[in-house]
């Protein structure tokens, strides 16, 4: 197999915060092959959303390495960093608040290729053409404003954005998050669609497991700044392993009343980050956490091909 | 169980003004929830369930929203049946918090950030029944332990902002029921918070809901919610009920070919990858709901629907009866069901 196009290795990162810092992330190392889609998924506070920021330097690391095609990007000069740039893109949740209300879709849409300088304003149009026939919009999008769209199209007018550049990354935060059920599905599969077609490497940030499975490739479980478990899709969710995993899955209502039966809840709330469980930070949560949970905090273990899991529990493994 | 349903909405239409013209909202709903029952309202954005609620509550922008037709027939604590969109302020006033207990999505903006918790569970029990500020105050107490929040003197003492969302929706929830109220109003009370937390919320709403015998009126956009909580759901489209019925019927059998849609775009858990690996995607519903300012001629539904044909552009489909307590606002119910 080929190197990977993005290789994260003990990513930390610490907010300053009054009388301190705040550790959002601990040691977060993930690959993500050319063409792989991979899913991080968590709930609020889990420090998804910071993974996504770090890795297109739109925030600072506080600590590791992200290599991307070979080079670190931590180590960048500002001039390497905005040449860089173009190769990876960021499609954002609210299709509202992403996209400017005075300019036209085209202006949006050409506006990253004029900052690089990429093409001839003709030839700057006719890209935005094609990515706007990729997300399946009117060509005569192009003359109109942003508010001028529902939000499923808003949306495919902010997937459009962040192809112009043909980029090899995307990185999609939550992208289907805001929008209503019947139109998310549009999304998913448009997305779908793109990744296959264009052979993009793309970060899906989701809080929400059953859409994540739709569209990824490997998924990322993260509580409070850590990684849970990593695993193939296919494997995940038929055998999930860890007791977060599991809740996570079974916390989510189904539309098929004879499935909630087997449902095991949670009680009490994600521990602040500021003062985090010792050892395992699961463990105040978690229906299976013995003594030896508060001791150490559990590395990745390997349970079977391309799946690890940050639990000690090994008694429990299926 | 009192012969009255607690709440009777019939021909319910709230007329939104825009600029001079008036629009409806919401028009021709019938709704009946008793005793003991949760009804659950699904429906997309701009499909007219918050309106719907609101219009119950009275509790509409002032001088844009009104209603403009129909009765909303609700039974007391006294046992008395009065149409509430014909009482005035004062009334209505008192049957807010002391008949109707109201929870809505976003627990910060409906909780006061200068009142500690305790006070503000107490103040509806002071201002409806007159009791004293420390009776008050210890039945707050009382009902924090009760919303599942451990140790519930010293929050009693905390203001919002010290609290977690999950904490601060119980408390709102407190809020709620502290004068036991027969009719439980909730608008999307678990959509703020995460997947782990709407399930504790959940579970905690239907054990109240057990324990007092209240009726609910549950307001939601998610499938996966109603199917936890409601006995029965009216599904609304483009502010009118689509289809209605007991969850577990309109879910195994759907007749309208909007519900059906909304079902099968679900992304459903254990699903996606073998789809995947067979090329198979997520069904959608093409199209966008119509603004309810631009409305089409006929079934609302139909410039999405795969089934729609020539007599469904005509005129608005009734709410045809398509088995026993269910019902269905499409013309084709019969072809759909074969």
């Amino acid at each position: 197999m080929s190197a990977p196009l993005v290789s994260v290795r003990g990513l930390a990162k610490r907010f300053p915060s009054r009388g301190g810092s705040l550790q959002v992330l601990t040691d977060i190392s993930f690959d993500i092959a050319r063409g792989e889609v991979v899913g991080l998924v968590g709930e609020s506070g889990s420090g998804k959303t910071t993974i996504g920021r770090c890795l297109l330097r739109l925030i600072e690391p506080s600590a590791g390495e992200l290599r991307f095609d070979n080079f670190d990007l931590t180590m960048l000069s500002s001039r390497e960093l905005r040449n860089w740039r173009p190769r990876a893109q960021y499609i954002f949740q609210d299709p509202f608040a992403s996209l400017s209300p005075r300019m036209t879709v085209g202006e949006i849409l050409t506006e990253g290729l004029d900052i690089n300088g990429i093409g001839s304003r003709a030839e700057r149009l006719a890209r935005a053409q094609v990515v706007l026939e990729q997300v399946e919009l009117d060509p005569s999008a192009i003359e109109r404003y942003a508010h001028e769209f529902s939000g499923g199209q808003r949306q495919r007018i902010g997937i459009a954005r962040a192809l112009a550049l043909a980029p090899e990354l995307i990185v999609a935060d939550e992208p289907v998050s805001a929008l209503d059920v019947s139109i998310q599905a549009q999304i998913v599969n448009l997305l779908c669609d793109l990744q296959q077609r264009l052979g993009l490497t793309m970060l899906f940030i989701s809080h929400d497991l059953a859409v994540v499975e739709y569209i990824c490739d490997r998924v990322i479980v993260l509580y409070l700044g850590r990684i849970m478990e990593i695993a193939r899709c296919e494997d995940l969710y038929a055998r999930p392993r860890h007791p977060y995993t599991r809740a996570l899955m079974d916390a989510i209502p189904s539309p098929v009343p004879q499935v909630q039966a087997r449902r095991h809840l949670l009680t009490g709330d994600i521990p602040s980050p500021a003062n985090p469980p010792s050892g395992c930070v699961f463990r105040t949560r978690c229906p299976v956490a013995i003594p030896a949970c508060a001791a150490a905090v559990p590395s990745l273990r390997h349970v079977e091909e391309e799946h690890f899991v940050a639990c000690i529990r090994e008694d429990l493994d299926a | 169980m009192s012969a009255s349903p607690v709440l009777k909405i019939e021909g319910l239409r709230t007329d939104f003004r825009i600029g001079r013209h008036a629009i409806s909202a919401v028009d021709d709903i019938d709704l009946v929830i008793p005793a003991g029952e949760t009804l659950a309202l699904v429906g997309e954005s701009g499909s007219g369930k918050s309106v719907t609620a609101r219009s119950v509550m009275r509790l509409l922008p002032r001088k844009l929203g009104m209603i403009a037709a129909g009765s909303v027939w609700f039974t007391g604590k006294d046992g008395q049946t009065r149409d509430l969109t014909k009482l005035d302020e004062d009334a209505m006033r008192s049957v807010r918090g002391r008949e109707i207990g109201m929870v809505f999505q976003e627990p910060m903006t409906s909780l006061n950030p200068v009142f500690t918790v305790g006070e503000q569970i107490a103040e509806p029990l002071r201002v409806h029944s007159g009791a004293t500020h420390s009776a008050a105050l210890r039945t707050a107490i009382e009902l924090i332990g009760r919303v599942g929040i451990p140790d519930p003197a010293k929050r009693a003492q905390q203001y919002p902002h010290e609290l977690s969302g999950g904490m601060r929706q119980r408390i709102t929830i407190a809020m709620a029921l502290v004068c036991d109220p027969v009719l439980l109003i909730a608008d999307e009370p678990t959509t703020a918070l995460d997947v782990t937390i709407q399930a504790e919320i959940l579970e905690l709403l239907r054990k109240l809901q057990r324990e007092r015998k209240m009726a609910m009126l549950f307001v939601t956009h998610n499938l996966g919610v109603v199917a936890e909580i409601a006995q029965r759901v009216a599904v609304m489209y483009a502010g009118r009920i689509v289809e209605t019925g007991p969850v577990a019927e309109v879910f195994a059998a759907p007749r309208h070919p909007y519900t059906i849609g909304l079902l099968h775009s679900l992304p459903r858990l254990g699903q996606g990858s073998a789809m995947r690996r067979a090329g198979v995607r997520l069904p959608s519903i093409p199209g966008v709901m119509a603004s309810i300012a631009d409305m089409p001629k006929g079934c609302q539904f139909a410039p999405r629907c795969g089934f729609a044909a020539d007599p469904c552009r005509v005129e608005i489909p009734p709410l045809a009866e398509v088995a026993a307590q269910r019902r269905a606002r499409c013309i084709r119910w019969r072809e759909i069901a074969a």
